[in-house]
């Protein structure tokens, strides 16, 4: 962040976050409310950030779920393991899976905000 | 069993559906509260709504059913019934209430700007809907059958749509709420009081086990009368004692002994079963075109069918439209993910239960499995253990939390239906058109089952599940997390996915490839048709660039910004 007034006319490629603040009504809030091009980036990067957050948990969720009828269809004689983690097994992991997305995905937003209010 | 409780107790939900919505009927007011309960519905109540509208007869009575019979394979179903709304919450629940639509067909609207991908959306919604809501009639005409001997076959589903459509019609979806979230509860204590008492009297059995072990067995010497006419297909020989037609020839109360293979026994036919005798595995018979046995096909590619299964449940529930409307009552997206969490939890507990009536069935009424009736499994439970005046109450309580169950569903089904009806098909707008548009939505799958009949319930709704995991879910995955979508793109996904499975399903239910692998494609079509739906809804955007439609940045960071920054954001 430069210091010296003298350099921010070199500054070219970011948002001209000192220039703005001077006059005291700048926030990254006001690009995505008017949907410059710097306001699009910023969502982009919720959306990407989401996504990878949902992403992740579905790939929890495919790894679990996935090879399971593999292992019955292999081992058919392991009924009572299929009546035990079918009926009743696997309802606690979907639940705690879920918790841990929304954890995830509220702290994303919360992040957020406090980046686009600037606080 | 017994009617002299069961009536009493259906009459009693009945009577206790209407009260509830009458209630809501009184604050239900705007066009806003009609179909979205004017978004200030709470976490809590929202959650135990969509969980009541969500278990159907399909998980009341088809799952306990499918397991008597198929064993614990079918237990995928009411996993992928539960983790479909794990996926719903990772990718779809906060964006589509963000989306601040109403329906589906809004949400293509307000995402795409195109009147011909809401049109298209809206005869998706139509469709699923009715293919959902027929087994929902059947299930409780098959419910009243069960307590009511002597009563004509559709008579419970003509209650059921009388009902539903009066309470959707008068309240809309504020009443619709309260009705739902009262009616998971109901239907909890029903199957969680009588599934009690029923291991409580498996335990005083010597809590026998061998329920778990592949195949079946009868406890005690059995008589099984067979009121269709069915192919019984034997694996080694079996002796039985026969009293009618067994492969043409007519026997009078002699004992046979049946070589492996496949017999055809007539309806009428009485089978008497000795002690410890497997039960066999029974296919419908050729006369009975209707109903394809997915037995069949399951025992040609198991596992193929079972991913095929897992897929459709994951990928469908988010397209179902009764549960996407849900979706736009909750106030916010943060209180709308809550509500996801919940709703996991809430149908999650009850999942628990189908098992264990579908585990002491094989036990206790092993021969509902060649009857051709297991889906009324779960209601003749507590009489065959219990008995008496014990068993009774609690089959009353079962069959009134059954009836919850079709009315519960029914009402939210045609609610989404009649929401499509009014807004895209019936002239103008308002609540007069939306109660003409009520009528329609349920007298078309009324008039369905009264003329077709006889789709197993658990089959049918996997097949809703099908069509709307190969349409719905490329639309809703792809409209909320990719900006490249294009009008031309979306209709063309939604056509060939859940066209393609809708033919197939088609294709299956006329019975037209038979046998074979050819079969098995067709019988379980999610596994293909989910991905040609992405596919094509991909490779049509990517070739239609200059269709994008011009607002996308604006609309996508209304669906994904947290309301707290959204103030300006609405132009």
């Amino acid at each position: 962040m430069p210091q010296d007034p003298t350099e921010r006319r070199v500054v070219v490629t970011g948002p001209p976050r000192r220039a703005r603040r001077a006059f005291g009504y700048y926030r990254p809030r006001t690009e995505i409310d008017e949907q410059t091009t710097l306001g699009h980036t910023y969502v982009r990067s919720l959306m990407r950030i989401q996504l990878r957050a949902g992403l992740t948990v579905f790939a929890v969720l495919a790894l679990l779920i996935g090879p399971l009828p593999l292992v019955f269809a292999v081992a058919p004689d392991a009924r009572r393991l299929e009546w035990a983690v079918l009926g009743f097994g696997l309802y606690p992991p979907l639940v705690l899976l879920a918790r841990w997305y929304v954890r995830r995905a509220e702290r994303n937003e919360r992040d957020f905000v406090r980046l686009v209010e600037d606080r | 069993m017994n009617s002299s409780y069961a009536v009493p107790a259906v009459a009693l939900v009945v009577l206790a559906t209407v009260l509830v919505g009458a209630f809501g009927l009184r604050i239900s007011r705007t066009t806003s509260d009609f179909y979205v309960a004017s978004r200030t519905v709470g976490p809590r109540l929202n959650a135990a709504a969509i969980s009541g509208e969500y278990l159907s007869a399909a998980s009341f009575l088809g799952i306990a059913g499918l397991v008597l019979v198929q064993g614990p394979d079918m237990l995928w179903y009411p996993v992928g019934y539960t983790a479909g709304y794990l996926v719903l919450l990772l990718f779809v629940a906060a964006p589509l209430r963000r989306s601040g639509a109403y329906t589906l067909p809004d949400f293509a609207e307000a995402r795409l700007a195109s009147q011909t991908v809401r049109r298209l959306a809206g005869a998706f919604v139509v469709g699923v809907g009715w293919l959902y809501l027929l087994p929902q009639l059947q299930g409780a005409g098959l419910t009243l059958t069960a307590v009511l001997t002597g009563v004509p076959d559709w008579l419970g589903g003509v209650i059921v749509a009388v009902v539903v459509t009066v309470i959707v019609a008068a309240g809309g979806m504020r009443s619709i709420t309260f009705v739902q979230a009262f009616q998971y509860w109901l239907k909890l204590t029903a199957l969680l009081v009588p599934a009690l008492f029923l291991v409580l009297a498996w335990q005083r059995d010597g809590a026998p086990s061998h329920a778990f072990d592949e195949p079946a067995a009868f406890r005690e010497q059995r008589v099984v009368r067979v009121e269709d006419g069915l192919d019984l297909r034997l694996e080694k020989p079996l002796t039985v004692t026969v009293d009618g037609t067994v492969d043409g020839r007519a026997h009078h109360g002699t004992e046979l002994r049946l070589p492996a293979g496949t017999h055809h026994i007539d309806g009428g036919t009485r089978l008497t079963f000795a002690e410890g005798a497997e039960v066999p595995a029974a296919g419908r018979g050729a006369d009975d075109a209707l109903s394809p046995s997915r037995a069949e096909s399951r025992e040609e590619r198991p596992l193929y069918a079972t991913y095929g299964l897992i897929l459709a449940t994951f990928f469908g529930t988010m397209g179902l439209p009764h549960v996407v409307v849900r979706f736009y009552t909750s106030p916010h997206g943060v209180a709308a993910r809550r509500t996801t969490v919940a709703v996991l939890g809430l149908i999650g507990a009850f999942y628990l239960l189908p098992p264990v009536y579908g585990a002491l069935g094989r036990l206790y009424a092993p021969e509902l499995t060649l009857t051709g009736n297991a889906d009324a499994a779960v209601l003749l439970l507590p009489d065959r253990m219990i008995g008496g005046a014990g068993g009774d109450l609690l089959g009353a309580l079962v069959a009134g939390g059954a009836f919850a169950a079709f009315l519960s569903t029914a009402s939210g089904l045609t609610m989404a239906v009649a929401g499509v009806l009014t807004q895209d098909v019936l002239p103008s707008r308002g609540v007069r058109h939306f109660r003409l548009g009520t009528v329609l939505a349920m007298a078309v799958p009324l008039a369905a089952s009264l003329l077709v009949g006889g789709l197993p319930v658990a089959d049918a709704v996997g097949l809703a599940f099908a069509v709307s995991a190969s349409s719905f879910c490329p639309l809703l995955v792809l409209g909320i997390w990719w900006r490249r979508l294009t009008p031309p793109g979306a209709a063309a996904g939604m056509l060939v996915g859940g066209g393609s499975a809708f033919l197939a399903v088609a294709a299956t239910m006329t019975g037209y490839p038979g046998e074979g692998p050819w079969h098995a494609l067709l019988a379980w079509p999610a596994l293909w048709s989910v991905p040609l739906g992405f596919l094509t809804m991909v490779l049509v955007s990517l070739a239609t660039p200059g269709r994008v439609p011009p607002g996308t940045a604006g609309v996508l960071a209304r669906f994904h910004l947290p309301e707290e920054l959204r103030t300006e954001v609405s132009a």
